[in-house]
């Protein structure tokens, strides 16, 4: 019998294989590492008088509560607060000490971790990824293993650049048909949380496969394998092929000549054999979908723009989410008001999903009594987009253009959504609170967003659809 | 990481399901560069109102929740993120153990890496646990039982490498760091390098 992508990358990275009493040893090829989950982790091989094992497969940013108005002194640094300076002050330091090499505020590459991998070529086909943050899910867009760890992990891989594991069961997310316009990527991965549920991937890898699938480019890959984390999966995978060679070829760290050539042959090797087995398999044909909404306080809690939120009940854990949110049954989003609009994140941030915003917005005005932020993923992404005007048509339109970071994602940074606010939000979580005290978050795509802002309801983007 | 053998406890329930990391420690508290004192900050924004008193409805802060160190809740606890600050929080405040029919993949590793006992039950134990608040269990984490007041045992399923690490009270990195050998072996011999 054939293997997975999932079987071949993890075969391929066993330094010692798993038995009844001890996990496996995984090695680990690429640790991406941020401010937040990483001092305590330095503080231990501090105190273990450990050095760094592997500088060279460690990439440094700063992203979580990094302020996103522009910062030239330490004092533009304080509006983030003061834990975040001093977390901010001793990444730099623990990287400068240790040796790794950290996209800092000098950097035109500093910006969302799970968005400079990609876009400096680190992540690539094949590779085992890593970081402390559960988003790392993104970067199996690629064909990597990537995976969220916690600190303690995070410290073993900087100790040894191995990780104890036991291997996971796989599951197939199968996509046929096409996407209408006004459809995407985000919408695609709402439905398949809303269809497995918040725990229907818990101890699996997921594969994303099929003709929807392979339709799909980079950003929207990224997207996609972003959430898998939303429906309990700690990682899902695409299988990489001439679109992801395409977006890889030429990125700084990107192999070149005779190696880039090896490393495509490589590469090709990976996809999934045809009499490979899953444990699991699930389908879904992108021609079914519309524009996805969350109404609830888990990404699971999903429906299609126009329809009505589900009835409760009685259900104590859905009907406190409706509680919550301010919602009622039997009646769609559509009449919601809207205060915040969020296009941005780890989920959303690259120049396209901007570009979809930009489509929307542009030549339109954000409705009075809304706030719109928009927060590029990346230092370059930010600059990409500035060289084609989309800075302009959001100004123009009355949002915020700000500096790259995870920003009101989940709200460290001093970017956050007002007691009581509803936000539709590009992001990836709608919890209780995640994007300020008392935030109500309504998950969704950046054409709905921006839809969103226009008209000051949730609002089904596809009567906006315009060209750039 | 101190050796986790037996917890003897009355047990406090949250029985909402899907219960965050979001909700364990709000992503605000994690401007920090130490683990320790992260229980003040545990559930804070179910714990305490906009002005930081207290929440009298909130379980942990009801009189007969004080002390209890175990912690049982609805299906799917500890999911989004991989914030090890939960974990380190629910420790602080004094949760050994918690207890649900699903428990998230990344927190439940979070945990056993620091003494904080995840333990999966079926749904008709969950069951009885959550219409039965304050129940004294005795959990022994070598044996992987957990017995209820009526003297009925259940077991709840571990993986055997977790369970001797928090039996003998060992840090996994000491295990990584014995492997020395084989990761050099496996880096000169590998075909292709990142």
């Amino acid at each position: 019998m054939g293997s997975t992508l999932f079987e071949k990358v993890w075969s391929q990275h066993i330094v010692a294989p798993e038995t009844a009493d001890t996990p496996a040893v995984l090695y680990i090829d690429l640790h991406l590492i941020h401010e937040v989950t990483t001092p305590q982790a330095f503080s231990l091989l501090r105190e273990k008088g450990l050095p760094v094992r592997r500088t060279d497969l460690t990439l440094a940013t700063m992203d979580h509560s990094t302020p996103t108005t522009p910062v030239s002194t330490f004092k533009d640094l304080l509006v983030a607060g003061e834990g975040a300076a001093g977390q901010v002050r001793q990444m730099q330091q623990n990287c400068e000490d240790f040796g790794i090499e950290l996209h800092g505020f000098d950097s035109p590459h500093r910006g969302i971790v799970h968005v400079i991998g990609p876009e400096l070529g680190a992540t690539q086909p094949g590779k085992t990824i890593v970081c402390g943050d559960s988003h790392t899910s993104t970067h199996g867009a690629f064909g990597a293993l990537a995976f969220g760890i916690g600190t303690t992990e995070v410290g073993h891989v900087l100790a040894t650049q191995c990780l104890l594991q036991r291997k996971p069961k796989t599951m197939a997310i199968e996509v046929d048909g096409t996407f209408a316009a006004g459809v995407g990527a985000k919408d695609l991965i709402l439905a398949i949380i809303g269809k497995i549920g918040v725990d229907g991937g818990t101890g699996h890898v997921l594969e994303y496969r099929g003709p929807a699938i392979e339709a799909l480019d980079m950003d929207q890959r990224m997207t996609v394998c972003n959430m898998s984390i939303e429906g309990g999966a700690r990682a899902g995978m695409i299988a990489p092929d001439d679109t992801t060679f395409d977006y890889l070829c030429g990125r700084p760290r990107a192999p070149q000549g005779a190696d880039w050539d090896a490393a495509v042959e490589r590469w090709r090797g990976l996809a999934t054999d045809d009499d490979a087995a899953f444990d699991r398999t699930v389908r879904l044909s992108a021609s079914d979908l519309g524009p996805m909404v969350t109404f609830g306080t888990n990404p699971g809690m999903v429906i299609g723009v126009n329809e009505p939120v589900p009835d409760a009940g009685s259900d104590p854990s859905f009907r406190k989410a409706l509680d919550y949110m301010q919602v009622s049954p039997g009646k769609p989003l559509t009449e919601t008001a809207v205060d915040v609009v969020f296009v941005g994140s780890c989920t959303n941030s690259r120049l396209s999903d901007l570009q979809q915003a930009a489509s929307i917005i542009k030549g339109r005005k954000v409705a009075d009594g809304v706030r719109m932020l928009v927060v590029p993923g990346s230092q370059q992404i930010k600059s990409e987009a500035e060289q084609i005007g989309l800075d302009r048509i959001f100004s123009e339109a009355g949002a915020e253009w700000r500096e790259a970071g995870c920003s009101m994602c989940l709200g460290m940074n001093g970017d956050t959504v007002g007691e009581g606010q509803l936000s539709v939000s590009t992001s990836n979580r709608n919890f209780e609170g995640r994007q300020g005290i008392g935030a109500r978050t309504v998950l969704a795509s950046p054409m709905t967003a921006a839809a969103s802002a226009i008209t000051g309801r949730v609002t089904d983007p596809r009567p906006y659809l315009a060209d750039l | 990481m101190t050796a986790v053998t037996r917890i003897r406890s009355r047990t406090a329930v949250i029985p909402t399901r899907d219960i965050d990391t979001d909700q364990i420690i709000p992503a605000r508290f994690l401007t920090t560069t130490s683990r320790e004192g992260l229980g003040a900050s545990l559930f804070h924004d179910l714990r305490f109102d906009g002005n930081g008193k207290p929440r009298p409805e909130f379980v942990l802060n009801q009189p007969e929740a004080q002390g209890c160190e175990i912690l049982v809740a609805g299906n799917n606890f500890g999911c989004g993120s991989s914030r090890e600050h939960a974990p380190w929080a629910l420790l602080d405040f004094g949760i050994r153990a918690v207890i649900s029919t699903e428990i998230a993949d990344i927190f439940r590793n979070n945990s056993l890496k620091n003494g904080l006992v995840p333990i999966i039950v079926n749904e008709e134990t969950l069951d009885f646990l959550l219409a039965n608040p304050g129940i004294e269990l005795d959990i022994d984490v070598a044996q992987s039982t957990l017995t209820l007041p009526d003297g009925n045992v259940v077991e709840f399923p571990i993986d055997a490498f977790a369970r001797y690490c928090l039996v003998e009270g060992i840090d996994q990195l000491g295990f990584l760091q014995l492997q020395e050998k084989r990761i050099k072996e496996f880096e000169e011999q590998r075909t292709w390098t990142p």
